[in-house]
């Protein structure tokens, strides 16, 4: 087995037209350890490893591999060196199995394959791999969990010996995730591997990494051994002073008043499969009701029925004790609003303008509409530069398409859209913070947290349960399309919440 | 900003139509014609002077409203292909109407009762695929095109069968509308009035789908649907709307066509308004007003059909040949915007994600 490489990257700057997204960072690797990359969102992590991948060319500094400096100019060539990337999102052919999508990333062109002979080397390297998968099932069928240690494995299998991971554990439950970073462990401590892990969970870092290097804006901004720093002084060195996180006091317990009902309510995934069966819930006045679980267990599915963008195939929502079908004129008398995950994606017209975009739910009323026809213009982009200028979206202009923003500012034009209607009653979230730095987080925490003070029912469907335990009254866990677990926040129990994520 | 983006909206599809008149160029050259002659006989039979001005205009009004049929649907994200069958629809539904009401009514009674028919017949024709398309996740691009070929085989049912003029015999045809029904030419020219509705349904459209709340939510379901539904707006509603509205513009190309051009209803509808509206719509880039400019260039290209087949030995098809190679070529000049550096805008460079 060979001995991983060294990784080492010097004074590495990268410029986009004026913003410096990386200034003159040095860090190191040593072969044989898990070295975490922490910081915020947009503190440049991404860039860095990006530019040791060879996606981006550095405009300054050296990616050093073995103690030389190396031209990487795309994947293959850090393939080359034995560096790998495992990404968030999963890059396996669904349809076809894993020695299939093993086989595939070798990327030979070879015209046949001798499956007879790959078998038996497929065979042979499970049998010495971290993880086990069987070979013969089809990628689809896989639990995410599995999905992501086959990620891993191709790496290893590719002969790389210096893993970059960018948030492995981020579609993964608790267990699974220690699961997978334990095994990882054992082989980094084999001298098998090195590890670059980009993360922004404190825990993995204290339980699972050697060495830590933190960015901050784009800067170098501290590193060290783990087992010589606390969580508080990483935090300290990850927001560059040391800050609490802010929480709105809540005010007042939630009312009796049910604002939100669902009754045995029933739906399909895209692909016809039942994705959630038989929920049913009431979200009062003054109550936020938090949705925890892992990714893809049917709260996109549930959210999206409430929002409007599915249709369900069972069960009924009433709202005010009215009978809701998502129509604009119930949205509109009933004062709700929704914060969908992905604001690009759900709730923005990409190509269209940001004044546009924020008048996606008042275009058809006064003042923006006269006779609900006609589209008065001046009072539309009024009121976007009323709404950019309270909630800070940074845009060239009003008139500027929404998909040249951002993340964080396309987020913030999609709040400003659904969060100042003064006379909201429901609000639907999911995941409302979802990359989004710690300052924006903050003020999101807030404003929902200010809205349920006002009355506001809230149902915030989250995969951080950090968060949900933050501002739920209420706290449910969904898993395979199912409630499993209700309590009110005070009797929360981690214990139990944790085997319920991942459907124990 | 704006103005160098409405630049490139402008530009590149006339490079596109150079392209094609080059490659068109060619092929006169392999035919044995002289490129630079046909280009020249096209100018003048097409724009040369006033009349030809008038065959141009003629031939133009029936491609804006057809072109509205393909511009109007694509705002919501639909391509619809079905203008030649909505036209000979609204032909069918136009004739109906005239023959039906005769000498019954004052001539401009029956002229508005063939436009409202033609259009409903039309309308309802697109709306077919609207609804296919909504409820049953039907493509509407292959439903549309083969609603086509419906459409013409019912038409050559009717002119063959139920409504058949004996005496046309070698074109079967309808019985033809009573004179004082038919529609009149713009005093002074020999341009019938089926220009003006073809401008005045232009400049309504791009009104409806500027200013109107009807356009802007038609805009954001077409552009996400997604976003639309989180917005609650009707998206079925206004996929049958605005298919029904696109379908009868193209019906009312079909009344222009019988009132003002045949006078009754034969295969002489489906001589291709349709396909040449879709073009239209294309280099338009499904603008409304684009598409009235647009109409007028390929109005002309067909109105020196003619002329290229008498003066230069070329074969009649020659000018669908050329429609084919400028539709080609301005498909291809989709894929270049944004790609060309000297037309983005200078202060719109790379923003990395923050």
């Amino acid at each position: 087995m060979q001995t991983p490489p060294e990784l080492e990257v010097y004074n590495l700057t990268k410029r986009f037209g004026s913003l410096v997204a990386l200034d003159q960072v040095s860090m190191k690797v040593r072969p044989g350890t898990i070295h975490a990359l922490l910081g915020e969102n947009g503190a440049g992590k991404s860039t860095l490893v990006k530019c040791v991948m060879g996606f981006y060319h550095p405009d300054h500094g050296d990616v050093m591999i073995g103690k030389q400096a190396r031209q990487i100019d795309n994947p293959r060539d850090a393939h080359h060196f034995g560096v790998g990337m495992v990404y968030q999102h999963f890059t396996s052919v669904p349809a076809m199995t894993v020695a299939e999508n093993l086989v595939l990333a070798r990327n030979e062109s070879h015209h046949l394959i001798n499956w007879a002979q790959e078998r038996e080397q497929l065979a042979a390297f499970m049998d010495t791999s971290p993880f086990q998968i069987p070979l013969d099932v089809p990628v689809a069928q896989l639990a995410a969990g599995q999905k992501q240690k086959l990620e891993i494995l191709k790496q290893i299998y590719l002969k790389s010996t210096v893993l970059i991971l960018d948030e492995p554990t981020s579609v993964l439950t608790p267990n699974e995730a220690d699961e997978v970073l334990g095994l990882l462990r054992e082989e980094v401590t084999a001298g098998k591997l090195s590890i670059l892990l980009i993360t922004h969970k404190f825990r993995e870092v204290s339980a699972f990494t050697d060495e830590v290097t933190v960015l901050r804006k784009g800067k170098w901004a501290g590193s060290g051994l783990v087992a010589d720093l606390s969580v508080a002084e990483m935090s300290a060195m990850m927001l560059g002073e040391s800050k609490e996180r802010k929480e709105v006091a809540k005010e007042g317990d939630p009312t009796q008043l049910p604002m939100l009902a669902v009754q045995g309510l029933g739906a399909d995934k895209d692909n016809g499969l039942p994705a959630i069966a038989n929920l049913s819930l009431t979200v009062h006045r003054g109550e936020i009701v938090g949705i925890a679980g892992v990714s893809g267990n049917g709260q996109k599915e549930f959210v999206e029925v409430l929002a409007g963008q599915r249709s369900p195939t069972a069960g009924t929502i009433t709202v005010n004790g009215e009978p809701y079908r998502a129509t604009r004129e119930e949205m509109t008398r009933h004062r709700i609003f929704a914060l969908p995950e992905e604001p690009l994606k759900n709730a923005c017209v990409p190509h269209m303008s940001v004044a546009e975009n924020m008048a996606l739910r008042t275009f058809d009323r006064p003042p923006q509409a006269k006779w609900s026809i006609w589209l008065i213009w001046s009072a539309i982009r009024h009121m976007a530069t009323g709404l950019i200028a309270s909630f800070k979206v940074k845009t060239p202009s009003p008139d500027t398409p929404i998909e040249n923003l951002s993340g964080g500012n396309v987020q913030r034009a999609v709040l400003a859209r659904e969060l100042s209607e003064e006379g909201i009653q429901l609000l639907i979230a999911a995941n409302p913070c979802f990359g989004l730095d710690f300052a924006a987080v903050d003020d999101i925490h807030s404003q929902i947290v200010a809205a349920r003070n006002r009355g506001v029912a809230v149902l915030l469907v989250s995969e951080d349960l950090d968060e949900l335990l933050v501002l739920s009254d209420r706290l449910i866990v969904m898993s395979e399309g199912k409630f499993v677990y209700e309590s009110a926040i005070a009797d929360a129990d981690l214990a139990t919440i944790g085997p319920a994520m991942a459907g124990h | 900003m704006l103005t160098r983006k409405s630049f490139e909206a402008i530009l590149l599809p006339m490079g596109a139509i150079i392209v094609a008149l080059l490659l068109f160029g060619l092929f006169c050259l392999a035919a044995g014609a002289n490129p630079f002659g046909v280009y020249g006989s096209i100018y003048k039979a097409a724009f040369g002077q006033w009349s030809s001005w008038q065959n141009t205009l003629i031939r133009a009004a029936p491609l804006m409203l057809s072109a509205l049929c393909t511009a109007l649907p694509a705002r919501l994200g639909l391509v619809i292909i079905g203008n030649e069958g909505a036209l000979v629809m609204g032909g069918v539904g136009a004739i109906i109407a005239g023959l039906a009401m005769g000498t019954s009514a004052p001539p401009f009674v029956v002229q508005i009762a063939m436009a409202l028919l033609g259009m409903v017949f039309g309308g309802a024709w697109i709306a077919i695929v609207g609804a296919l398309r909504h409820w049953r996740g039907v493509n509407e691009t292959i439903s549309s095109l083969l609603m086509n070929y419906i459409a013409i085989a019912l038409l050559n049912h009717l002119v063959g069968g139920p409504m058949r003029d004996p005496s046309s015999l070698n074109k079967p045809s309808s019985f033809p509308l009573e004179d004082i029904n038919r529609l009149g030419d713009i005093p002074g020219t020999r341009i019938h009035f089926g220009l003006i509705y073809g401008i005045v349904a232009c400049i309504i459209a791009y009104i409806l789908i500027q200013r109107t709340t009807f356009g802007f939510a038609a805009r954001t379901a077409g552009g996400n649907i997604r976003a639309a539904r989180i917005a609650g707006l009707p998206v079925g509603q206004l996929t049958l709307a605005i298919c029904f509205l696109a379908g009868s513009c193209a019906g009312l190309a079909g009344m222009v066509e019988v009132a003002a051009v045949h006078g009754r209803a034969n295969e002489s509808l489906n001589v291709g308004y349709g396909y040449g509206g879709i073009l239209v719509a294309f280099v338009a880039r499904h603008n409304p007003l684009a598409a009235a400019i647009v109409s007028m260039l390929l109005g002309g290209i067909l109105a020196s059909g003619g002329i290229l087949q008498r003066s230069h030995g070329l074969p009649d098809a020659t000018v669908l040949l050329f429609q084919g190679l400028v539709f080609l070529c301005v498909l291809y000049s989709e894929s270049l915007y944004g790609k060309i550096p000297a037309l983005q805008p200078k202060s719109e460079l790379a923003h990395p994600s923050a």
